[in-house]
């Protein structure tokens, strides 16, 4: 084992893990807001921000998917030693981790049933910046209007055409992390200037 | 709006200041015999799993685990959970029953987390990070950053209309909801108003009929909020949640427009008039006077020198 | 006049203390020990211990004073002490197969290989206040014996054998647990059971005889009731073998229920089953009648409605902390809700009354 797989954990868990929380609390209610985390390492190449939302939200009772890159022996040792969820295919998957290339396959991933719409994956996508304004972002816990880069607009807006089905996304970048929820619409800034 | 709003804020601060004598700081201490905030870290992660569903999908409720708490349900456990599994050190915690920081079912909800949490208590809804209620939404506007949590009785608005679980959440997936327009609209038949006045049931995003709990109909309109709202069901183990800036309607007919009500009085210790009140019996002849529910506006707004019809009396 | 009812934690201290004062009860009467309690009082230490869903006579013991007897405030200690433990570990399933019998009978049969054995049951003893007991008298020592503790078979293996009572295949596949997820229906029959053993035996003992007077009756034969110890098996991943952690006492009731059949199945008795924390034989036997009638579809019965057959109404029910809790929480001030109701009811009075004067106006007009 490498040696920083048995580090980057929280040093004290239980205050560690609500205040990562509550900065998780605030992006999923408030789409488009960008939230600094700390607390936590993991091995690379996972961030900061997505190493403290695995170790706040991912235990021995959820399921988690390590797409490809993400999905590396070290990362899969910290995993089993700080978190304990089984690493399953993306179908199965509660949670999902990579990059949006990495977890392209995003029609596997489970966007919850008419009855039970809450059975969806969240994915934590690593991305390379959360700077700059990309895209538009309208819907509930959002004011006027907001704006985030993200990688893939007609991804994120086939997802919200079908809500309440569809997965919800952590966007996650160093330290930082914002959230795009399957009722966020997402419009392409440039589209709308025509 | 409220008379709130023409205050300086500078005068409201001081006000607030004045009188909160029951404010306590965080002890940055818990019962060690108990983990932060009572529940244990694996319990806290399944409520936050949910919590963060429930935002995603505005007034669809997330089934949780529930877990047995050291107060009877009923009491509130749905929301001492969700607050428990929201609470940071550094939050300022208001807890309100019916508007009041100082029934007896908020002060003992508010002690719990003093000892298990540790955390700073306040009345002063603008000083509250993180405000537990029951039946009531402060008057004061909340602000954004601010979180409202709930206690929820029964979370299923169409619950008396069709008591099987399998039943109301088929109505749910399929948007069903032309039972409970039926029930409203036989209401006004019978009755000439839909007679609903509080636990008035709402429509999220046109989507979800969600129950606000049993808050007074009159408190409906504050249901679009910059704050993050939460509801906790502990029996009944459901978690449902409004984002901010969320849209929020009441059902109704456009020949029956929904109509936020109130007592048709002043209050008699602060003399607002829009504020929701309680009627109070004072003596045996059945003499009645009406107070603002809201503890702590009628008494900021009291230290600021407003005065109600009786308030010479009350304050003496 | 009035003054905003401040002191609510004034009361409450106030309250707690007077509530610590009753319990005690007059200083001049000995205090119980908690060992009393579980030596001389275990019926009532075993339900709690069943309906709290934890297995401990010290613990239930303790809440049971600390209660002043209420048995279901008693069960609420300790279902309330039982959510802060961790959980290290998940035992073997229990073999009931094994059970060291203290009472073994079966209505179904006058005997069986193993015998019938009576026990510590109140079956036949007559209700005659026992004056004696007032007078603190000792009850002199039983003759002692060696205990038999061959194992005894179970009486419906008998009829399996000939295939006269429908078979329940063992399974490996880890039952759901009601404490840990939430209540989802359907709710398949390990789920049922779970709910039913922690059930109220009131309540479970009320929906039993519900069917037994024809509300989705299914006529039940005691096959067999049991009570006894077995041993608490866990498997440890290191040794790669079972050890006994500890031993519990249960009472296992199965039912022989109506038979079955059709054109291409021969008829064949169906089961009831009931299995409960301690010495509970009212509520085995309950459980395993309501245990039967949920089964009543999955069985291709026809449901006729009947509340004991329902389970969503059943299992929503049984528990009687939710129960008391939202029972008694109507006592909490309502105030708020109250006051928008009153009002609602004044407006509309105050309409109907406007309406009245107009049309008594135009009776008055048209006269």
């Amino acid at each position: 084992m490498q040696p920083d797989v048995l580090t980057g954990g929280f040093a004290d868990p239980a205050p560690q893990s609500a205040r990562a929380f509550r900065a998780a609390l605030q992006a999923m209610a408030m789409p488009g807001t960008i939230h600094e985390v700390s607390g936590a390492s993991a091995p690379a190449p996972l961030s900061a921000a997505a190493a403290v939302l695995l170790l706040t939200l991912c235990d021995r009772e959820t399921l988690l998917h390590l797409a490809p890159g993400h999905d590396v022996q070290g990362v899969r040792d910290w995993v089993a030693f700080h978190i304990g969820a089984p690493i399953v295919p993306a179908g199965e998957a509660m949670f999902a981790l990579g990059t949006w290339e990495a977890l392209a396959s995003h029609d596997a991933y489970a966007i919850g049933t008419p009855e039970y719409p809450d059975r969806a994956a969240t994915l934590i996508v690593e991305v390379a910046s959360l700077d700059g304004k990309g895209a538009r972002l309208t819907g509930p816990g959002i004011r006027d209007e907001a704006f985030l880069p993200v990688p893939d607009v007609a991804a994120f807006r086939a997802n919200a055409r079908r809500f309440p089905l569809g997965w919800d996304a952590m966007l996650t970048c160093g330290p930082r992390l914002a959230a795009i929820p399957r009722s966020t619409t997402v419009e392409d800034i440039t589209c709308m200037s025509q | 709006m409220s008379v709130q709003t023409a205050m300086d804020e500078a005068q409201v601060d001081q006000a607030q200041a004045d009188r909160a004598s029951t404010d306590q700081a965080g002890t940055g201490r818990h019962d060690p015999a108990y983990n932060f905030a009572y529940l244990d870290e694996q319990t806290k992660r399944m409520i936050r799993r949910a919590l963060l569903k429930a935002l995603a999908i505005p007034g669809y409720q997330v089934p949780f685990a529930s877990r047995e708490m050291p107060m009877p349900y009923g009491w509130g456990t749905g929301g001492v959970q969700v607050t428990a599994a929201c609470l940071e050190p550094d939050d300022v915690l208001k807890v309100i029953d019916q508007g009041a920081d100082d029934t007896t079912n908020a002060v003992s909800i508010r002690k719990f987390f003093q000892r298990t949490a540790g955390v700073a208590v306040t009345e002063a809804t603008g000083e509250a990070s993180l405000i537990q209620t029951r039946h009531r939404i402060p008057e004061t506007p909340l602000t954004e950053g601010q979180i409202l949590v709930y206690q929820v009785p029964i979370p299923e608005p169409l619950r008396f209309l069709e008591p099987r679980e399998t039943e109301t959440r088929k109505m749910h997936a399929l948007e069903e909801y032309g039972l409970m327009h039926v029930k409203l609209y036989e209401d006004i038949a019978h009755n000439g108003a839909i007679s609903t006045a509080y636990a008035y049931p709402v429509k999220v995003e046109g989507r979800y009929v969600m129950d606000p709990s049993p808050i007074p109909k009159f408190d409906n309109p504050r249901l679009e909020s910059p704050a993050i709202q939460l509801f906790g069901a502990g029996r009944e183990q459901r978690i449902y949640a409004l984002p901010p800036y969320c849209r929020v309607e009441s059902l109704d007919f456009e020949d029956h427009p929904f109509e936020a009500s109130k007592a048709d009085h002043d209050c008699d210790l602060c003399g607002c008039g829009d504020s929701y009140l309680d009627e109070v019996i004072v003596d045996d002849e059945g003499g009645r006077m009406f107070v603002c529910s809201d503890t702590d506006f009628c008494a900021t707004r009291r230290a600021l020198g407003h005065a109600g019809r009786l308030s010479g009396e009350a304050l003496a | 006049m009035y003054v905003a009812v401040k002191g609510g934690e004034r009361a409450i201290d106030a309250a707690h203390e007077w509530l610590a004062h009753e319990r005690r009860g007059d200083r001049a009467v000995p205090e119980l020990s908690v060992a009393q309690i579980r030596e001389q009082m275990s019926l009532a230490v075993n339900r709690v211990m069943a309906e709290g869903s934890l297995y401990d006579p010290d613990l239930a013991a303790l809440a049971i004073k600390q209660a002043r007897g209420d048995l279901i405030e008693a069960v609420f200690l300790l279902r309330a002490y039982r959510t802060t433990l961790p959980r290290i570990g998940t035992s073997r399933p229990v073999d009931t197969g094994t059970m060291r019998c203290d009472r073994r009978v079966s209505a179904t049969f006058k005997d069986a290989p193993g015998g019938q054995v009576l026990g510590p049951t109140f079956d036949y003893t007559h209700r005659l206040l026992d004056f004696k007991l007032a007078a603190e008298g000792e009850v002199p020592q039983p003759p002692s014996g060696t205990p038999d503790t061959t194992p005894k078979p179970h009486i419906t293996g008998f009829l399996g054998r000939d295939d006269l009572i429908q078979d329940e295949p063992a399974s490996d596949e880890v039952p759901p647990d009601l404490t840990r997820e939430p209540l989802e229906f359907p709710a398949g029959r390990a789920l049922r059971l779970q709910a039913l053993t922690r059930g109220d035996e009131g309540f479970v003992l009320g929906m039993a005889y519900s069917t037994q007077r024809g509300y989705g009756r299914n006529h039940a034969f005691v096959g067999e009731l049991r009570i006894g110890t077995v041993e608490v098996e866990m498997e440890i991943p290191e040794l790669g073998f079972d050890i006994c952690i500890g031993e519990v006492v249960l009472t296992e009731c199965e039912t022989v229920n109506q038979f079955k059949g059709s054109k291409v199945e021969p008829p064949q008795f169906t089961r009831g089953y009931g299995l409960v924390f301690g010495q509970t034989e009212r509520k085995a036997i309950s459980m395993a009648l309501v245990d039967r009638a949920l089964r009543a579809e999955e069985l291709g019965e026809e449901n006729t409605g009947a509340p004991a057959q329902d389970e969503e109404f059943v299992l929503a029910h049984s528990d009687n902390i939710q129960a008391t809790g939202f029972l008694e929480h109507i006592k909490l001030p309502h105030y708020v809700d109250f006051q928008s109701e009153m009002e609602l009811v004044r407006r509309m009075r105050r309409e109907a009354a406007a309406q009245g004067d107009v049309v008594a106006g135009q009776k008055e007009a048209a006269e």
